[in-house]
This record gives structure tokens, sequence and C-alpha cells, in this order.
């Protein structure tokens, strides 16, 4: 540690004590012309600043190692994915986690059993939002319109024509994928940023139309009773439903971790993944750049819609306010701190940022400052999520000792080249 | 046709477009530069406002008069938004200079969400009544009806610092360095430009000119909360595509379009539906003119 590093972190602390003095300190009451002046706050924000720029400082210059290292020795495997891929570790891990899933229901309560399935509802949701941002490069910041068209769509033909839970699955997943289609046509042009705004907009658009058009949607005050999941006419208690929408998560979470693998390694995966990586080279290898980007939209919201569905049996109850853009903050932020194109690493995500808030409650409050905060961080020191994707590997054994490798970590999650 | 009600939806639009415009210029000017929607500029503004009552209240406590009063807490509004558009730019785009496109864009969402929260926790969720700083200008009595001495000011304040920015860019040296640094960065970094200091000063006078907007529309409507920056953010970037972003003109006529649109569709459509005006205007302008009204196309250079 040296005086200068001391000397520039004081600097630094100053500096936020300085910029945070109005909003931190002082707290008007205009309503009964009070000022409460709050010093302690003062005192935090100084040590707090002073603390994080050694911490910042330390991982800026770990980053700058990095980078020397990487240009040196690019073979270097990072651990995570040694491990995901040695068998000898995988195969009981994974024999663990599913006793540990199927055991789970029946050792806590339902309280957690309902907050393991919300977890899930987000991990299902990451790895839809996973295809469309982590695959083929294309932000989405709307997402969660295609979550609301799902739940809508099991509420309203519910209330309207009585349709049960498993015939309205398929056709949640089905607007979505309509929904899709529909939002993709319009911004096929669109590049990365302008884009971004277009599916915000999008996704304001349905919340705001939802909660304004009365006749249609109820608006604010949202639609109630929405029956849960049949199974073959059987009456679960309370108790034993949430095991039962615990174990159907569970299964749809498993078949979507199945699809995006399989689609992952598909031609079409393929092409997401060149699309994303540069536009103008995927188009110059013959790949129809209208036809991939719409099947992104189209499969990324098709998981939304399904979820939706499954989100309306679960609470019964659905308003706008549940779709907001936060929702869809939440949801890109599961998918950028786990990485980019990673399943595993999206599930991980998902499980930490739902799980944790719901356990830690005290820090529930600073949930969304958290979730800021840990996209910037993420995109400042480690852009490729906890567990970055890894590119498909071949490996050219040649004659004895001259042994050709090509292996190459996703360090980038989206595209470099877009030239203007 | 009732000529009285649609002068008023006018001058409404017009007060509204030079508030989107004043945010406007913010997106514009930055996204010139180094081609990055600056998501947190919506909640520089809304820090801005919030300073700004702030410093409103503690200034009325300490027995200022009322004019006294608007000019200082103007002055830390736009000092203080300024250090939070400089600090940010540090922290949350600095070190993303070299890094994918979508990697500072992510870290901006990042930034936006958490300035939100930010101010959402050490101070209120609730609305906070603004004190209403702007005077009642006594020779505007005649028609005060149609256009009150609020939005004449608004209107002419933007007019001031529209001019007062274009004539910055157009004959001072550091303008010259933003133009030079919105062409080509690597270039201008050749000819001697200081560019990281050109983008610290870029998002300075953006975010300065935030805190004015968010000074005056408060005042102007008597009431903030921690979310006023999201929206007016969304609705301002709006205006900048609309105009055609990284064009200074093009983000003030965008702004009053998106004003008239907006006056104009609540008066005579559906109030319930404002935002959703804007939003498909902008969704509409994106994909039939992405270039925005005065922006030229750019071809894309393999």
């Amino acid at each position: 540690m040296k005086i200068q590093d001391i000397k520039e972190s004081f600097f630094i602390a100053a500096w936020f004590i300085l910029l945070t003095f109005p909003i931190m300190v002082i707290q008007v009451n205009p309503i009964e012309n009070i000022i409460e002046w709050r010093w302690w706050n003062l005192i935090l924000v100084g040590a707090g600043s002073f603390m994080l720029s050694f911490v910042w400082r330390y991982l800026m210059n770990r980053k700058a190692g990095q980078k020397r290292k990487e240009s040196e020795d690019a073979e270097d495997i990072p651990l995570t994915q040694r491990l995901l891929r040695n068998p000898r570790f995988f195969v009981p891990a994974l024999i663990v986690l599913g006793v540990f899933v199927f055991a789970f229901p029946f050792l806590f309560s339902a309280y957690q059993i309902n907050i393991m399935t919300t977890a899930l509802i987000y991990v299902v949701l990451g790895l839809g939002l996973n295809i469309v941002v982590g695959l083929a490069g294309l932000l989405d910041l709307g997402y969660v319109a295609f979550y609301a068209v799902g739940a809508y769509s099991y509420a309203l033909l519910n209330h309207h024509f009585g349709l049960g839970f498993w015939t309205v699955l398929p056709v949640g997943a089905f607007m979505g994928a309509m929904f899709g289609v529909l939002l993709g046509f319009p911004v096929l042009r669109l590049r990365g940023d302008y884009l971004a705004i277009v599916t915000l907009g999008f996704g304001e658009i349905i919340r705001l139309i939802l909660e304004n058009w009365n006749a249609f949607s109820f608006g604010p005050s949202g639609i109630a009773n929405i029956p849960r999941p049949g199974f073959f006419g059987v009456d679960f208690s309370l108790e034993a439903s949430s095991r039962y929408l615990y174990f159907l998560m569970i299964a749809m979470a498993l078949f979507t971790i199945f699809v995006v693998n399989r689609l992952q390694n598909s031609r079409i995966g393929r092409a997401w993944i060149a699309l994303r990586e540069d536009e103008i080279a995927c188009q110059a290898m013959g790949i129809d750049k209208t036809k991939t980007k719409l099947t992104a939209f189209a499969l990324g919201a098709t998981w939304a819609g399904m979820v939706g569905v499954m989100f309306a049996a679960k609470t019964t109850f659905i308003n706008p306010a549940s779709f907001t853009f936060l929702e869809s903050a939440i949801i890109l932020s599961i998918v950028v701190l786990g990485g980019m194109g990673s399943i595993v690493g999206v599930i991980i995500g998902a499980l930490v940022l739902i799980l944790l808030p719901e356990y830690l409650r005290a820090f529930s409050e600073y949930r969304m400052l958290l979730f800021g905060a840990i996209m910037v961080i993420m995109m400042v020191f480690r852009p490729q999520g906890i567990i970055s994707g890894v590119r498909r590997t071949y490996q050219f054994k040649g004659k004895g000792d001259k042994a050709v490798k090509t292996r190459e970590t996703v360090k980038q999650p989206a595209p470099t080249t877009d030239h203007s | 046709m009732d000529w009285e009600y649609f002068f008023e939806l006018l001058l409404g639009g017009l007060t509204r477009g030079s508030i989107y415009a004043l945010i406007a210029l913010g997106y514009t000017m930055v996204y010139g530069i180094i081609e990055l929607i600056n998501f947190a500029h919506g909640e520089i503004y809304m820090i801005g406002a919030f300073t700004a009552l702030i410093a409103a209240n503690v200034l009325t406590m300490l027995g200022m008069n009322e004019l006294a009063v608007l000019v200082l807490a103007s002055v830390v509004a736009i000092l203080y938004s300024a250090a939070y558009g400089f600090t940010v730019e540090k922290i949350a785009y600095k070190p993303l200079r070299q890094a994918p496109r979508l990697s500072p864009l992510i870290s901006a969402i990042g930034m936006s969400i958490f300035l939100q929260n930010y101010v959402l926790l050490a101070q209120t969720s609730d609305f906070l009544p603004f004190p209403s700083l702007i005077p009642e200008l006594e020779f505007m009595e005649p028609i005060a009806h149609i256009i009150s001495s609020a939005e004449v000011i608004i209107i002419l304040t933007t007019a001031v610092v529209m001019i007062l920015l274009t004539l910055l860019i157009k004959y001072t040296r550091i303008g010259k360095a933003m133009r030079a640094t919105a062409q080509d960065r690597s270039m201008a970094m050749l000819v001697g430009v200081n560019v990281n200091r050109v983008i610290s000063t870029t998002f300075v006078i953006g975010s300065a000119l935030a805190a004015v907007g968010g000074v005056l529309i408060a005042s102007h409507i008597g009431m903030i909360n921690f979310y006023i920056g999201f929206i007016a953010g969304i609705k301002a970037f709006t205006a900048a595509v609309l105009g055609g972003i990284g064009s200074i003109p093009g983000a003030v006529l965008g702004g009053m379009v998106l004003g008239w649109t907006e006056s104009f569709a609540t008066g005579y459509v559906s109030s319930d539906y404002e935002d959703v005006f804007a939003f498909a205007l902008l969704v509409i302008i994106l994909i039939f003119r992405p270039a925005g009204i005065l922006g030229r196309s750019t071809t894309q250079k393999v």
C-alpha cells in the first residue's frame, strides 16, 4: 500500500462526501418545514468510499494484470469451466443436486417452497432472455412484456372462457412467440442501442395499455381468482398445491435447460452466436439475418409467455404493476451476472439474485440498489459473468510434440464491430 | 374549433418541448461523442431537481428572499448535477471505453437503477412538493389564462441556453475539440486533443443542462419524486432520436415535436395514454426514419 494510494483514496472519499452531502445528509420535510441533518451518514459515506476506493483500485489493477496474462497465455482454462467439464466432479454434484431438488419441498415450509418456485420462474425467464441477449446479442429491455402477455392470456382466457391451465400453457407460449415476432419485425433494421430503446418502449406500451384499457384488462386493479393448475381433477390442500407447483416449475426449468442447451449447439444457435459476434460477417457467410433475428425473438418470448401463464397460476392474481421495467431489469441483471450465453451461469445468477434478498430480509430494501450496482460492477470488471460461456473447441492433434490447440473463452458478450 | 384551447395546447406543448429539449441535449451530446445512450441521464435530471428542492428549503428556512433562493438553488442544482454526471462517467463508462457496445449500455442501465434507488433510500419514495421558485411576472397578467409566466420563463431559458450552447460548440476551443472527438476519436487524439477531458466536459455540460431542465419543470409542476427521471429520460431520448441523435438543433426540434404530439394527443384524444403516444412515436420514428428528422443516414462500412 503506497502513500500515494492513501492520499488518492482520501480525495475520493472527500469527493463522495461532497457529492452525496445534500441527498444523504439533509432530509427536508417541506410540509412541516423541518430539516433533519443526518451527520452519521456523512461519516458512513466517507468511510465507505474510502474503503471501496481501495477495492476498486485493486480490482482495476487485477483486471489490467489479467489482460496482460491472457495475451501471454491464452490456454488458461478458468477453474469453473474445468470443474464443470470434469466428470469426476460433475456427476456426483449432479446427483447431490438432484436429490436436494426432490427432497426440498418435503424438508422445508410452504413459504420456502414458494420462494424457490419464484426463483425457478426467474431461472426460466433468465434462460429465455439469454437466448435473445446472450446468444443473439440483441439487447431486449422489454422482455417483461412477453411475460405479461403470457400471464394475461391465462387470466383473460380463464375469466372469459373458463379455459384451464394446461390448455392455456401452449396458448401462452404461442402468444409470447407471436408478440416476439410482432416486435421483431419492425426492429430488424435497428442496431444495438436503438433496439434496446425500442424494446423498452414496447414493454412500456404493453404495460400502459394493460393499465388503461379497463374494458379489456380490468385496469390497475388486475384480475383475481385465477385458478391454480389442476392435476387430473385432484383437489390439493394449499401446501400440497405449492409442492405441486414447485415440481411443475422444476419440470419446466429442466425442459427449458434441455431445449436451450440443444438450441445452443444447433444450426440456429450457431447462427445466433455468429450474428452476435459480427453481423456483417455473419451475413456474408450466408446466414439469413431476418430469419435468425426473428427466431431469437420468438423463441426468447416463448419462454416468457409460458412462464407468464405459470406466474398467473401461482399468484392467482395479476395486475400491471407486476410487469414494470424494473422486472425487465432484474431479468437482465440475472443474465448479466450469470454470464451471457452461459446456461449454468444464468441458473446460478437467478438463484443468487432472487434467493439472497429473500433470505436476507434486512437488506431486501437495498435489493434494487444492489441490482444496479451489480450491473455496473459486472460490466466493468467481469463482463463475461460469473461463469462465462465457452466457445466450441476443436483440437487438432498433430504429430507428437506439435499439438495445435484452438480454444477460446468468450470474452466479449456482444458484437464488437459496429462500423458507422 | 376552439382557438383558445388550441393555443393553450400549443403553448403547453412548447413548454414541455423546451424541457425535453434541455434534457435531450445531454443525450445528443454524449451520443455524438461516445455513441452511448447515457441511460443515467434522466437520473441526473432527477438529482438536479432533488438538490434544488433541498437547497431551496434550507435557504428559505435561513430566511433568504425568493429571488436569492431561486438563483442559489439553481446554481447548487447545476453544480451538483454536473458533479454527478462527471462521477458517473468516471465510474461506469470510462473503464468501458474499449469494451463492446452492449457493455456500457448495460452499465448505464445499472447506473440508472442505482441512482434511482439511492435517492429513494436516502430521501423518500413520496412525492415532495416543490416550492414554486419562478416568480409571477406582473406584465404577464393580461394573458395569464393562456400562458403562465413560469411557462414563458421556461421557454425563454431554453432558448437562451440553446443559443449559448451553439455558440460554445461553434466558436470555442473546447467546442472545436468536441466536434473533432465526435468525428473521429483516435484522429482527434493524434492531433493532441485530450479526449478524456473532452468526454468529461461533455458529461458536465449535458448534466448541467439537465439540471436546468429539472429545476424549471419541478417548479412548474410543483411535485417531484425519485421516479421522475426515468420517464423524462426516455422521453428526452425520444426527442433526441426524433430530431436525429448527435445533432443539437435536431434535439431542440425533436423536443418540440414530441411536446406538441403529447400536448395535442392528450388534449384531443385521451389523457390516459399520454406516455403511450410518446413511446409509439419513438417506435414509429425508429422504424421508418432511424436517422431522425435532421440526421443524415450513415452507410455501414466494412
